[in-house]
C-alpha cells in the first residue's frame, strides 16, 4: 500500500461517458471531521465526483481512497461487489429526490439495513431507529410512510436512514434542491448538527449560504475541472478566478 | 332457442369448464415460473443469459400459439417427445404465456425509479438484497394489473387445445354440435361459461391488486 495520511483522497480522478469527459482529472482529499462543499453550475460533474466516492459513478481512471482502503479496487466481480458493500456500509448518502424505500414505514427504512447488515435483532433495531428518527426530530412519525411525509420529513428520515449505519463518512448530494422553499431549512438544521458532532460530510449544494456557514472548505468546479477551493469566507467573498466570480454573480442575481 | 337441449347438456359443460380451469391454472403457474425465468435471464449481468431471455421472448411471442400446440403435440413424437393432449396443452400454452409475462415482469422491475436500487446499494445491500428488499417488493404491486391481462388472454388461449382434442369447454361444444346440429346454443353456453370464468378472475386480479398497494 502506498503512503495513505488522508482519510479521503481521491487521485486524478477522471470520467468519460463515451467521448464526454465530465470528470477531468481532480485531486481532493478531505480530513477526518472535516466539511467539504462542492459548488458549480449543473453539468459540472460535482455530483459526478460524490458519486465516485462510493463507487455509485465508477470512474474511468484515479484511485478514490477512504480512512486507508482504496474504494475502486479493481478485482473480480464477485470480490468486488463484497468489498464495495463493505466499503458502501462505512459511507452514509442522501440523494436530491430522497429515495426513501415507499413500502415501508419511516422506521423499516431506517432498521431495513442494520438487520440485514449487522444482524441486529428488532429490538435492538427499533431502539435505533428511535434514537436516529428523534435526532432528526422524526420520532413521531416513525410509523408513517413516506407518502404520508412532507419532503422535508422525507429527507430527514433519508438522513437517519444513513446514520443509522453508522458512517464514517456522509456525503449529500443537493439534498435541499428538490425541496420547497420553506423545508429547506429544517434539513439543513440536521446537517447543522451533524456538523457540530463531527460527521466528516461533503456536500454538494447550490445553497451558497449554507454552504458558507458550515463548510470549512468549498469547491468551485466548472467542465469537470475543480476551479477554485478554499476557505468559504475567502471563496465567496473574494474569489481569485473569473470563471467563479461569474459563476457567483449569476447565482446571486438567481437568488434575487 | 333450444333451451330445455342446454339444460340437458349444461352439465357436461360444466364438467368441461372444470377441465378449463384446471388447464388455466397449470399455464399460469407454468406460464409464471418460465415469466420468472424469462425476466430474470433478460435483466441478467451475463450478455449470454440477456440474449436466451431475448430470444425466447421473440420465439414464442413471434409464432401463432396454435403452431407451438402442434408443433409440440403433432412434431413431438418425431422428436422424442411423447405427451398426452393435456400435457401438450398445459407445457404449449405455458411456455407462450411465459413469453408474455417475462415482459410484463420485466416491465415492471424496471418501471420501478433506479434511485431505489441506488439508495439500497448505498447502505451496503447487495445487488440480490437489494433486489429482493426493495425493487421486487415495489416491482411486485406494479405488474398485478398487467399479469392479470397476461391471465385473461391465457384463458382465452386455452380454447386452442381443442385443436389437438383436450376435451374442454370449445372442444365439449364442438362436440355436441356434432351430434345436436345447434351451433348457436352450444357455443352460447361454452361463450358464458368462459365470460364468467373470466370475470371471477378479473375480480380476484382487482382484489389482489387492492391487497398489494401501499396503504
Amino acid at each position: 500500500m502506498t503512503e495513505q495520511t488522508h482519510f479521503v483522497d481521491i487521485r486524478h480522478a477522471q470520467k468519460s461517458f463515451g467521448s464526454l469527459e465530465v470528470l477531468k482529472d481532480i485531486s481532493l482529499t478531505v480530513e477526518r471531521g472535516q466539511i467539504v462543499g462542492i459548488i458549480g453550475s449543473s453539468g459540472s460533474g460535482k455530483s459526478t465526483l460524490l458519486r465516485a466516492i462510493n463507487d455509485l459513478d465508477p470512474l474511468t481512471g484515479g484511485e478514490v481512497w477512504l480512512d486507508g482502503v482504496q474504494v475502486n479496487k479493481t478485482l473480480p466481480h464477485r470480490q468486488y461487489e463484497k468489498h464495495i458493500n463493505a466499503m458502501r456500509q462505512q459511507v452514509g448518502m442522501v440523494f436530491q429526490h430522497f429515495n426513501l424505500f415507499p413500502h415501508m414505514t419511516a422506521r423499516q427504512n431506517v432498521t431495513m439495513a442494520p438487520m440485514m447488515l449487522k444482524g441486529l435483532s428488532q429490538e435492538a433495531a427499533d431502539k435505533l431507529a428511535e434514537e436516529q428518527l428523534d435526532k432528526v426530530g422524526m420520532l413521531e412519525r416513525i410509523d408513517y410512510y413516506p407518502s404520508q411525509l412532507s419532503g422535508g420529513q422525507k429527507q430527514r428520515v433519508a438522513i437517519a436512514r444513513a446514520l443509522a449505519m453508522e458512517p464514517k463518512l456522509m456525503l449529500f448530494d443537493e439534498a435541499t434542491s428538490a425541496l420547497d422553499p420553506e423545508l429547506v431549512e429544517e434539513v439543513n438544521m440536521v446537517m447543522k448538527k451533524l456538523a457540530e458532532e463531527h460527521m466528516t460530510m461533503i456536500i454538494v449544494t447550490h445553497e451558497m449560504d449554507f454552504a458558507a456557514s458550515v463548510c470549512d472548505r468549498v469547491l468551485f468546479m466548472d467542465k469537470g475541472v475543480v476551479v477554485e477551493e478554499g476557505p468559504p469566507e475567502v471563496l465567496f467573498r473574494n474569489p481569485s478566478k473569473d470563471r467563479t466570480r461569474e459563476f457567483l454573480r449569476k447565482h446571486l442575481e438567481g437568488a434575487k | 332457442m333450444d333451451f330445455e337441449l342446454m339444460q340437458k347438456v349444461f352439465p357436461f359443460f360444466l364438467e368441461a369448464a372444470w377441465t378449463t380451469i384446471l388447464l388455466s391454472v397449470l399455464t399460469a403457474i407454468l406460464g409464471l415460473t418460465c415469466g420468472t425465468l424469462g425476466a430474470a435471464a433478460r435483466l441478467s449481468r451475463f450478455r449470454s443469459l440477456r440474449f436466451i431471455g431475448a430470444a425466447y421472448v421473440s420465439v414464442f411471442r413471434g409464432t401463432p400459439a396454435l403452431i407451438q400446440l402442434f408443433i409440440l403435440y403433432f412434431g413431438g413424437p418425431q422428436i422424442g417427445i411423447q405427451l398426452d393432449a393435456f400435457q401438450a396443452g398445459v407445457i404449449g400454452l405455458g411456455i407462450n404465456a411465459g413469453a408474455y409475462m417475462t415482459e410484463t415482469i420485466r416491465g415492471a422491475i424496471i418501471a420501478v425509479d433506479s434511485g431505489q436500487r441506488e439508495a439500497a446499494r448505498t447502505l451496503g445491500l447487495s445487488n440480490w438484497q437489494a433486489t429482493y428488499k426493495v425493487i421486487l417488493p415495489q416491482a411486485a404491486r406494479l405488474m398485478v394489473r398487467p399479469l392479470g391481462v397476461n391471465l385473461n388472454m391465457l384463458i382465452k388461449a386455452t380454447a386452442l387445445v381443442a385443436a389437438i382434442s383436450v376435451i374442454e369447454l370449445t372442444y365439449t361444444a364442438q362436440r355436441y354440435i356434432g351430434s345436436t346440429y345447434k351451433p348457436f346454443e352450444m357455443f352460447l353456453l361454452a361463450g358464458i361459461l368462459y365470460m364468467i370464468i373470466l370475470y371471477a378472475t378479473g375480480r380476484a386480479v382487482a382484489w389482489v391488486d387492492r391487497k398489494v398497494q401501499i396503504t
